[in-house]
């Protein structure tokens, strides 16, 4: 299906996703939810429309009730929800969660979910960090084997929409040491059970993370995905899927804080001309400019490549990533020093880029684990 | 009594006066600054600034006479260092000891000095600062606030912007326009009190979450006359003078930290190290290090250059550019090592020190705007010390 998708596909869907996050979601809706400290963390009736247009399915087959877009598609949709730090569970549930379902689930996993995520009424976290940085294979939790299934225990962190999923996408390990690549299994299983606890974590982004954890949590077996002990396999590209998708949202955000801020060069004066006058700043933009290219060009190799199933698809979302984090640590902070005095202010927005941009950083790994995996995977 | 002698003089006293809850990483909130209304939030800060003003030692090398403690500035080094060994925090944060008091000890009047330096040191008066506007910033000559000569008095309006602490001040050294018809030629500097009438202030909240500067509006502030510093219009000279002493203060920020995180070196090996404290990402290692080195080398330069006779505009200039760019630098480093445990903003799931490590991280962005941007200091070092043409 993301093959078909034209050119002109794509300038439509970008269009619309544009218009659409900046007339439903524009940056003060954000401020207004994270101001009223909203329980939710983003706005259900923005979501549903979201879901309406056939956002929440974008990676999910036609037969299992999607539309089947690709990455490309979505990453579209994320750019452009960046740029209005839009939150929403396109990361949680479309991003992240469900393509475990979709490529591994077995028929009654995936009737019970698919068409539901699809449909915007279901949501599903994945419950898969343990550590503070992006650690993908450190997998303490353990899932122990027994008469009823598996008794879950352990704690998980930075659960993306983890206080409000209605699912749980589990990464726990039924085998082998704890860092160890072989050994993982993934479940799908009840937010509700016995023994799981869940905790809101308020994050510098005002978006929602929760912590997690399980003390003796009895779950069934037939809650597990794919093979016991092969969870890595299924995660590992679905994990790609979610960088390149974050680097799209990052690249979004990039952009408006630099159009935001190129504008500010514009009208600012002082000397008795526009600082955007002076070549010290100039260069600056200009550099970022190109830095914001790069990175462009990189997360739509990698959103490419991961509909084509490209043999180095991987290490393209390594670049995508770790260019994404560079890109965005130098806009957003350059967006603010540019500001002067009014960019330190809670009233400017560049200061919401400057938050939001390190946690998307972080997330599925920073330009360190990025630089670090694209070494290996190209055998240095 | 040698250096030797000083020091273990020091340490002793030190050990016996600096309470135990001096001793440890200090909240925001917890900083004493003074003032007419003073908060001790912590119940051991009373005690602990009292001890130190007693003994001169808020402002360790000003003479006696004014409150200070007359220490050489080899015997100022080795008290800081005895503080930084035992982790005491300063007693005593303030604007007048930072900038305005060593301006007015290099050229204020004996009648300026008995005035205003004592009860500084004693933090009886808490100042801020009155230079920028939002017209004038980088610009910070073109300030429009006019002070008008009525005959026995002054008449100041107009309005200031970023005036840290303003609400909490009871005192302002304030640039004002005397003279409407040059531009730096027309600047004086005067000094009144934040509580007359006409004065409103209103707080703004900054990325961090503080509400730490405001917007100062004066309207129709009436200023005795003899509160003007130096000579009537040539406020613009005094004013680099103070910015000198406030770019070197703002260098050191990083460096202490003002001991609200543990030191750098700490927090990288708690939050990337294993349990030694080893750090074995290469990556990590590499950043930290690196960061650890310009360290060093940014110390002795401080020492080396703070030390030299008059700090020329140009020194002061290059460390406050360097300090608060490796300062900003040295947050993000620590943000990395950090991942998700530093972007906490509230909340129980993360520890006291994650969440002003998150705080920290995004004031540490104003270092290189207040006190004059790095942009600014740039072109101070091209043009000061390097004459390079406009
Ligand atoms: C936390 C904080 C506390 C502060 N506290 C005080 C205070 O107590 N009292 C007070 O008076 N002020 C205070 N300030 C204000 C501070 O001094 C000004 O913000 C600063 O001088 C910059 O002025 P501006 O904000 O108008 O920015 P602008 O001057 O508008 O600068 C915007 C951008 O343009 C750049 N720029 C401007 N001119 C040039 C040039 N010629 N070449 C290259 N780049 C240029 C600047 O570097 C900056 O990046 C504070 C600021 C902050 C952030």
């Amino acid at each position: 299906m993301a093959d078909q998708l034209t050119q002109q596909d794509h300038e439509l869907l970008r269009d619309t996703a544009a218009r659409f996050f900046g007339e439903r979601s524009p940056l003060g809706a954000m401020r207004q939810l994270r101001d009223e400290q909203n329980e939710v963390g983003f706005d259900r009736e923005v979501w549903r429309e979201m879901s309406e247009m056939g956002w929440a399915g974008i990676l999910i087959d036609e037969a299992d009730g999607g539309v089947d877009l690709g990455y490309r598609a979505l990453g579209t949709i994320l750019e452009q929800s960046g740029r209005t730090l839009t939150a929403s569970p396109l990361l949680s549930t479309v991003l992240s969660a469900t393509p475990i379902i979709s490529r591994a689930g077995n028929e009654a996993q995936r009737a019970d979910t698919l068409s539901a995520v699809a449909d915007g009424a279901l949501m599903i976290a994945l419950a898969h960090e343990e550590c503070p940085r992006h650690a993908p294979h450190r997998i303490a939790t353990r899932a122990v084997k027994n008469d009823d299934g598996y008794v879950i225990n352990g704690k998980k962190t930075f659960v993306l929409d983890g206080h409000v999923a209605d699912r749980l996408l589990l990464v726990a390990r039924t085998s082998c040491e704890d860092d160890q690549r072989e050994g993982i299994s993934l479940f799908l299983i009840d937010n509700a059970l016995p023994g799981i606890r869940i905790k809101r974590t308020r994050m510098v982004d005002s978006r929602n993370a929760a912590n997690i954890r399980f003390n003796n949590v009895q779950i069934p077996a037939g809650s597990i995905i794919g093979t016991v002990g092969g969870g890595a396999d299924i995660l590992d590209p679905v994990l790609d899927g979610a960088r390149a998708g974050v680097a799209a949202e990052m690249l979004g955000s990039g952009q408006e804080a630099f159009d935001i801020t190129v504008e500010y060069l514009k009208v600012r004066e002082q000397f008795g001309a526009p600082i955007g006058s002076f070549q010290a700043l100039k260069h600056r933009a200009a550099e970022m400019y190109c830095e914001i290219e790069l990175a462009r060009s990189a997360v739509y190799a990698a959103l490419d490549a991961l509909d084509q199933k490209a043999r180095d698809a991987a290490e393209l979302v390594c670049v995508a990533k770790a260019k994404a984090c560079d890109m965005l640590e130098l806009v957003s902070n350059e967006a603010v020093q540019m500001h002067g005095g009014i960019g330190m202010t809670d009233e400017a927005d560049v200061g919401l880029f400057l938050k939001r941009a390190r946690v998307a950083q972080q997330l599925y790994g920073d330009v360190v684990f990025h630089r670090q995996r694209f070494a290996d995977l190209i055998g240095l | 009594m040698t250096l030797e002698d000083f020091r273990s003089e020091t340490r002793a006293w030190l050990e016996e006066n600096c309470p135990p809850g001096m001793r440890t990483p200090m909240p925001d909130d917890e900083r004493v600054w003074g003032g007419k209304n003073p908060v001790f939030k912590h119940p051991e800060s009373k005690v602990w600034m009292e001890r130190m003003v007693e003994r001169g030692w808020t402002a360790p090398q000003w003479p006696r006479e004014y409150g200070g403690g007359g220490l050489s500035r080899a015997e100022a080094a080795i008290l800081t260092e005895e503080m930084n060994r035992i982790s005491a925090r300063p007693p005593l944060f303030s604007f007048g000891l930072g900038m305005l008091g060593p301006l007015l000890l290099d050229i204020g009047t004996q009648a300026e000095k008995e005035r205003y330096l004592a009860p500084i040191t004693r933090g009886e008066i808490r100042w801020c600062q009155g230079y920028s506007e939002p017209g004038a910033g980088s610009d910070l000559a073109g300030l429009q606030t006019r002070a008008e000569d009525k005959g026995d008095h002054y008449l100041v309006n107009g309005q200031k912007v970023w005036t840290s602490y303003a609400h909490h001040a009871d005192w302002i050294f304030c640039l004002v326009r005397t003279d409407t018809s040059v531009k730096h030629a027309g600047i004086s500097f005067l000094l009144f009190d934040m509580h007359s009438p006409g004065v409103e202030v209103r707080p703004i909240k900054l990325i961090s979450g503080a509400s730490a500067f405001c917007e100062t509006f004066f309207d129709n502030v009436k200023v005795p006359k003899d509160q003007l510093v130096g000579e009537v219009n040539g406020g613009w000279a005094i004013a680099k003078q103070l910015l000198a002493h406030e770019r070197a203060m703002i260098s050191q920020l990083g460096a202490r930290g003002g001991n609200r995180l543990p030191p750098f070196k700490d927090m990288a090996r708690r939050y990337a190290g294993d349990a030694n404290g080893r750090i074995a990402d290469p990556l990590l290692r590499d950043l930290v290090a690196r960061q650890l080195i310009n360290d060093r080398a940014f110390e002795s330069t401080s020492k080396r250059a703070i030390g030299s006779a008059d700090a020329a505009a140009g020194v002061a200039s290059m460390l406050k550019y360097y300090g608060t760019e490796q300062n900003k630098r040295k947050m993000e480093v620590i943000m990395k090592c950090a991942g998700y445990a530093g972007l906490g903003w509230e909340g129980e799931e993360f520890d006291d020190n994650d969440l002003v490590l998150c705080r920290s991280w995004l004031r540490s962005k104003g270092n290189s705007i207040e006190g004059g941007t790095s942009e600014v200091q740039l072109n101070v070092i091209a043009k000061r010390i390097l004459g390079l043409p406009d």
